[in-house]
């Protein structure tokens, strides 16, 4: 194993359990705007994909590359702004409807 | 700047958003902070992408900036106009096109490694291998469960015969092949044959499982589209791929999870069992007497009622009852009645799914209360009313060790002082299963629509409050 790899994998890991106690504390409640928002988060895909579609150097890795980008930003902006619609509509009882 | 101070600010710039996306998701602990939550999270994210674009390896802008707009703008669409109840569709497909865009990035990344003769280290051709198999999983399973949830696909599960073999053997496939890969990378053309068996696999595992276990199945795929984003950022070596990946995939186990544990089955029950489709009813001897009420009489209750637990199912929201729900309630709350939206977890047609049906209709979000805390009200609870919920209030998963849902936890209803359900008519819920509620002394059955007696409960108790 590279020392690279030990990093990615020691990364990951650390990234799991800081993930696993962040979520547990999240109420039934805001479940199905974490699943969208976490959707948002797996947009984070574009990344890799923009690299691979600008390097240019490869027509097929270009083209995949691209769709891959399109995917990407579909889950990241979609993903973002309907769990923006959905937070919007909680609200506590002594705060008037109307003022949001 | 050289081409490694551009790296280093990129990767610093990367921390940041890893930060920043751990905070926003953290911030969702309470709905008060949950926007701001969301928007700091997205804000790391524009971040990122604004620092990725300067990487020196991009030299042509010609179809990114495109794609981008492109995708953002068919985002935007669906966020604006999916309707809550579609919500766990939408979530699938997104589900979906995270699992396939990771599956694409790895395919892309060994193309362009083998195009430029470059040698895939083993744990590079591993990382890419998983992103692909994982993705692809995700993507067809995904794509199943929407079309499941959206009606296009039969809901009910579709067993095919030694289906559990069948599954096996294109898990093996999936494994030989990926590891094929593994072995002879340069061969590139083996990702086709991959990127078919995985799709193959994935909806070999979710068509046998049935319209009310799609939570489980959103839960666990919203898992897997972060593990394959993880795994290419392995092949790319990208760490906020892994940091975000990990995230999600650590939030769609928990989901998943806590659905599994609110239904009191295994994963491999929910993924292998074919459940609701043996038809599981348990025949009773005989007629069992129940009363029926009328919605005058409900009134009456209601009205004079101190305090009320209105648990609700999937059908207020198939009924499209929800606001007049919201109105009896209020208008329950304005003669001094403290009232409560008990809401098992697994309520709607995904983990918190009739929390935001709720929250739509305007009901406070202090007002919802789950499973543990509803339990603890009960018992001082005058009136119960049942809306569209079947099986999550039936006693038996206490009281009888035969039942299909023996040892589900469920809301107590039978402890408050009455209970009313509302239902069409005493047709057995979506397990077939009989509900000994139903026949207890103290319940009631007011039948037929649930928006039209839910609105003749308004009016009743409009009218009783004018007479006073």
């Amino acid at each position: 194993m590279t020392e690279a790899l030990i990093t990615s994998l020691t990364i990951f890991v650390l990234a799991t359990f800081v993930g696993y106690y962040v979520i547990t504390k999240i109420p039934p409640t805001l479940h199905t705007p974490l699943m969208s928002g976490t959707n948002a988060i797996s947009g984070i895909i574009i990344l890799g994909a923009l690299v691979v579609a600008g390097a240019s150097d490869d027509t097929l890795s270009e083209i995949i590359a691209i769709v891959a980008v399109v995917l990407g930003a579909v889950n990241v902006f979609g993903g973002f702004l309907v769990t923006e619609r959905m937070l919007r509509m909680f609200r506590r009882g002594d705060e008037d409807p109307k003022q949001r | 700047m050289s081409d490694q101070d551009v790296l280093n600010v990129i990767n610093a710039v990367y921390v940041v958003a890893a930060i920043m996306f751990i905070y926003g998701m953290a911030q969702l602990r309470r709905p008060a902070t949950a926007r701001t939550g969301n928007r700091v999270a997205a804000m790391g994210m524009l971040i990122a992408i604004v620092a990725t674009i300067f990487d020196r390896e991009i030299v042509s802008y010609h179809f990114i900036l495109p794609a981008i707009l492109v995708g953002a703008l068919i985002g935007a669409w669906m966020a604006r106009t999916v309707p809550m109840t579609g919500m766990p569709q939408m979530v699938a497909i997104f589900n979906a096109s995270g699992g396939i865009a990771s599956a694409l990035v790895a395919t892309a990344a060994l193309i362009r490694f083998n195009d430029a003769g470059t040698d895939v280290e083993v744990d590079t051709a591993i990382a890419i291998a998983l992103g692909i198999a994982i993705g692809t999983v995700t993507l067809t399973g995904s794509l199943v469960a929407a079309g499941k949830l959206q009606g296009t696909i039969n809901q009910n599960p579709v067993l095919l015969p030694a289906r559990n073999v069948l599954s096996l053997a294109m898990g093996v496939i999936v494994v030989g092949l990926g590891v094929a890969l593994v072995a002879v990378s340069e061969q590139t053309w083996l990702v086709i044959p991959l990127l078919a068996a995985g799709m193959l696999l994935g909806i070999l595992l979710s068509i046998p499982i049935g319209g009310a276990d799609m939570p489980v199945l959103v839960a666990l795929f919203n898992s897997y589209s972060g593990l394959a984003a993880a795994a290419t950022g392995f092949a790319v070596d990208n760490n906020l791929l892994i940091v975000a990946g990990a995230l999600v995939g650590a939030s769609g186990l928990i989901l998943t999870t806590i659905m599994c544990r609110a239904m009191n089955r295994s994963l491999a029950n929910v993924m292998f069992a074919g459940f609701g489709q043996s038809g599981a009813v348990v025949a009773e001897e005989g007629e069992r007497s129940y009363r029926s009420v009328n919605a005058e009489d409900v009134a009456t209750m209601l009205a004079y009622a101190r305090s009320a637990v209105f648990v609700t199912g999937y059908g207020l929201a198939v009924a499209q009852a929800q606001h007049e729900l919201r109105k009896l309630g209020d208008l329950m709350a304005t003669r001094g009645a403290t009232v409560r939206y008990g809401i098992h977890p697994v309520a709607g047609r995904m983990p918190g799914h009739m929390n935001v049906l709720l929250a739509e209709a305007d009901v406070p979000y202090d007002q919802l209360y789950d499973l543990e805390e509803t339990n603890r009200e009960l018992g001082q609870t005058e009136i119960v009313l049942v809306v569209g919920a079947n099986d999550v209030v039936n006693p038996q998963a206490r009281t009888n060790p035969d039942s299909p849902i023996y040892g589900m936890p469920i809301l107590n209803v039978d402890e408050a002082d009455s209970c009313i359900v509302m239902k069409r008519s005493m047709a057995s819920g979506f397990s077939g299963i009989d509900n000994d509620l139903f026949y207890m002394d103290k319940t009631a059955m007011l039948f037929g629509d649930a928006r039209n007696s839910l609105r003749s409960l308004v009016t009743e108790v409009e009218e009783i409050i004018k007479n006073e």
